[in-house]
């Protein structure tokens, strides 16, 4: 992608989180609930109520309040959690590496099984490693990410339990982090013990919610690799005698990737979203799992640096989806 | 050099589908003979469905033939499985008619040209190596066929149609080939193009001794190119000849109708060679 097509993504980005940050702000105040009774609980006075209320600026009438946070959220300030009096970026920025490598972890895992599922049944279609791979897929698809985790969590922490089902490292590991990426940063001071660990608790829900993901992987990169070698490039290669693996790999694989690039990039966004209930069902410190909490507490400034933070991420994503489109079409990069 | 003997091909018919059961076979050739000599060129003619690229495909064993032989110098590869087939695959080579289709569009024109050499090697030579080498040789082939060397580093989708089956020719011929499959290679290209690659085609025929085998629909090119000609009518052969006498005097009622279908201008002899005068 040009610089110019890219400094054109990010300008469309800023009406596009302007409408997400209104339609949050007005949705959390039409819905029931009220954060300042959560807050106080039912012992405490009416003028101590009224206090807080003036604290958060909640009195204020919505429009001035919108105006407010606003001009504030454009500085990076996303104004004090009410339930945990935090900095909302600070408690953000604090939990959004957990989340950004459990969501990549899952991509990597979606990515890399799914082509070589989609790779094994074309090589051997027709025969029984395609129907398996046909068969996972329908699996795969028929289960929501949840209740994968949900099923690992029952097979393989309670049943059978050989794996950690909850947090995100073994707490009689100290591991004093200067970084919230604790994969990358265990790995790059070499405590491979503490990196062990975190892998170790990264497997299930990485897995969990990537399952999905492989599934159409697998699916429309196997029927747009079909497709791709029953073109006339793959005939030719076959008259020059080249390998099967060789076809397929080489010859099939990149043009067949373009359209699954295409067709699963949304599937990517959904990934990220269901990092909320699996982060949950997990107990894994992320975002998701503080999304959750904030929605409880009705903490709304949270709420809404969150929100905000994940539209941030999936307009990301997709304008990354856009340049990995570009760089495997030729067409795209010189027309 | 190429003897094909009563081959007969029967492919499962993609019209009907039943659950559970194999599709039933069509026969799509019955019974086709015909062979090729070096430096000549047979035509294959006969309208659209009539089995030329069928044909084609299973003369490259791109098809396994239900029946009959296949002799390549001498040798049945009829019944051959694919790795037999590879070592033997340099010889007999096959340009597309769509030549944009038969061009990976993500790999730029000088790797598909070198690409064979650099894996296989030329029919008894050895294999290209190293990146220059390969682009040296690329640039070699695509001056054979009259096109700039520069167009090395250009993707399939930059070139014209009579450039890009240029490009198609260039591959084709790149492996030292003793022969050379060519099907409908001008339908989709204008008049003057048309010429341009049949000089093409004469001049490579002579230079290396090529036994071509050239398809098409179109009867005025197969009469400029072509020594003998077989008329090919629901993948039987109805006529077998040499060109001359058979568009003089067309004995099948078949033939005859595909001479009158199509209205033949009156032929001016040296057509080709004006056109394609800059391409010797
Ligand atoms: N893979 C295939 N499976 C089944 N039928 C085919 C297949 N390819 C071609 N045919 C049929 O074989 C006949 C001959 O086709 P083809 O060889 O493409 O003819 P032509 O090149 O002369 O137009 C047609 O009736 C076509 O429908
Ligand atoms: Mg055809």
């Amino acid at each position: 992608m040009a610089a110019s097509q890219l400094l054109k993504r990010l300008l469309l980005a800023i009406p596009t989180l302007f409408g997400v940050a209104v339609i949050v702000f007005v949705l959390m105040r039409v819905v029931p609930g009220d954060p300042i009774a959560m807050m106080i609980g039912p012992g405490a006075t009416a003028e101590t109520a009224a206090e807080l209320r003036a604290l958060y600026g909640l009195d204020r009438p919505l429009l001035e309040q919108f105006g407010i946070w606003l001009a504030d959220a454009v500085r990076g300030d996303f104004g004090i959690s009410i339930s945990a009096h935090q900095d909302v970026a600070r408690l953000i920025l604090a939990r959004l590496p957990a989340t950004l490598e459990l969501s990549l972890a899952a991509i990597a895992f979606a990515a890399l099984f799914g082509v070589a599922f989609a790779v094994t049944g074309a090589y051997w279609r027709g025969r029984p490693p395609e129907g398996a791979v046909d068969a996972f897929a329908a699996l795969s698809l028929a289960i929501p990410d949840f209740l994968w985790g949900l099923i690992f969590i029952l097979v393989l922490g309670v049943l059978l339990p050989v794996m950690p089902i909850s947090g995100r490292l073994d707490p009689r590991l100290d591991f004093a982090a200067v970084t919230q990426f604790y994969v990358v940063e265990s790995l790059l001071r070499g405590e491979f013990r503490v990196l062990g660990s975190l892998l170790l608790h990264l497997v299930l829900p990485a897995v969990a919610l990537g399952l999905p993901l492989t599934a159409i992987i697998a699916r429309v990169l196997k029927s747009s690799l079909i497709e791709a070698l029953a073109q006339d490039y793959v005939l030719q290669a076959r008259v020059k005698g080249f390998g099967r693996w060789r076809i397929i790999l080489r010859e099939a694989l990149r043009n067949a990737l373009i359209p699954t690039v295409t067709l699963t990039g949304v599937q990517f966004t959904f990934l990220i979203g269901g990092t909320v209930l699996i982060e949950r069902i997990f107990g894994y410190p992320g975002l998701g799992n503080l999304a959750i909490t904030a929605v409880i507490d009705r903490d709304l400034p949270l709420i809404q640096g969150i929100v905000i933070t994940f539209a941030v991420m999936f307009i990301a994503l997709n304008i990354l989806i856009d340049m990995t489109y570009a760089l495997l079409n030729p067409r795209l990069r010189h027309g | 050099m190429l003897e094909v003997r009563e081959l007969h091909l029967a492919l499962p018919d993609r019209s009907v589908r039943r659950p559970f059961r194999r599709a039933p076979r069509v026969d799509i050739l019955r019974g086709v003979s015909f062979h090729l000599t070096a430096g000549r060129t047979l035509g294959v003619v006969g309208e659209s469905g009539s089995g030329k690229t069928s044909l084609a495909r299973t003369v490259l064993r791109l098809h396994r033939p239900s029946g009959g032989q296949i002799l390549l110098q001498g040798r049945d590869i009829a019944a051959l499985d694919e790795a037999a087939l590879r070592p033997l695959r340099a010889q007999i080579q096959m340009i597309f008619q769509n030549p944009l289709s038969s061009l990976n569009p993500r790999h730029r024109i000088g790797a598909i040209v070198s690409q064979p050499l650099a894996l296989l090697g030329p029919a008894g030579g050895a294999r290209v190596r190293g990146a220059r080498a390969r682009r040296s040789a690329a640039e070699a082939l695509l001056e054979r066929v009259g096109l700039p060397s520069a167009f090395v580093t250009r993707y399939p989708h930059e070139l014209s149609g009579g450039e890009r089956q240029r490009v198609g020719i260039a591959r084709a011929i790149a492996l030292r080939p003793a022969i050379v499959v060519a099907d409908e290679i001008v339908s989709g290209l204008d008049v003057s193009t048309q010429a341009q690659i049949i000089a093409l085609l004469r001049a490579l025929r002579t230079d290396m001794g090529l036994a071509l085998m050239f398809i098409s629909h179109d009867l005025s090119v197969v009469r400029a190119l072509c020594d003998e000609v077989l008329v090919l009518q629901d993948g039987k052969v109805v006529e077998q000849g040499a060109c001359a006498e058979v568009f003089a005097r067309p004995r099948a009622p078949y033939t005859r109708r595909l001479l009158e279908a199509i209205p033949l201008p009156e032929v001016d002899p040296g057509w080709i060679e004006r056109a394609g005068v800059d391409d010797d």
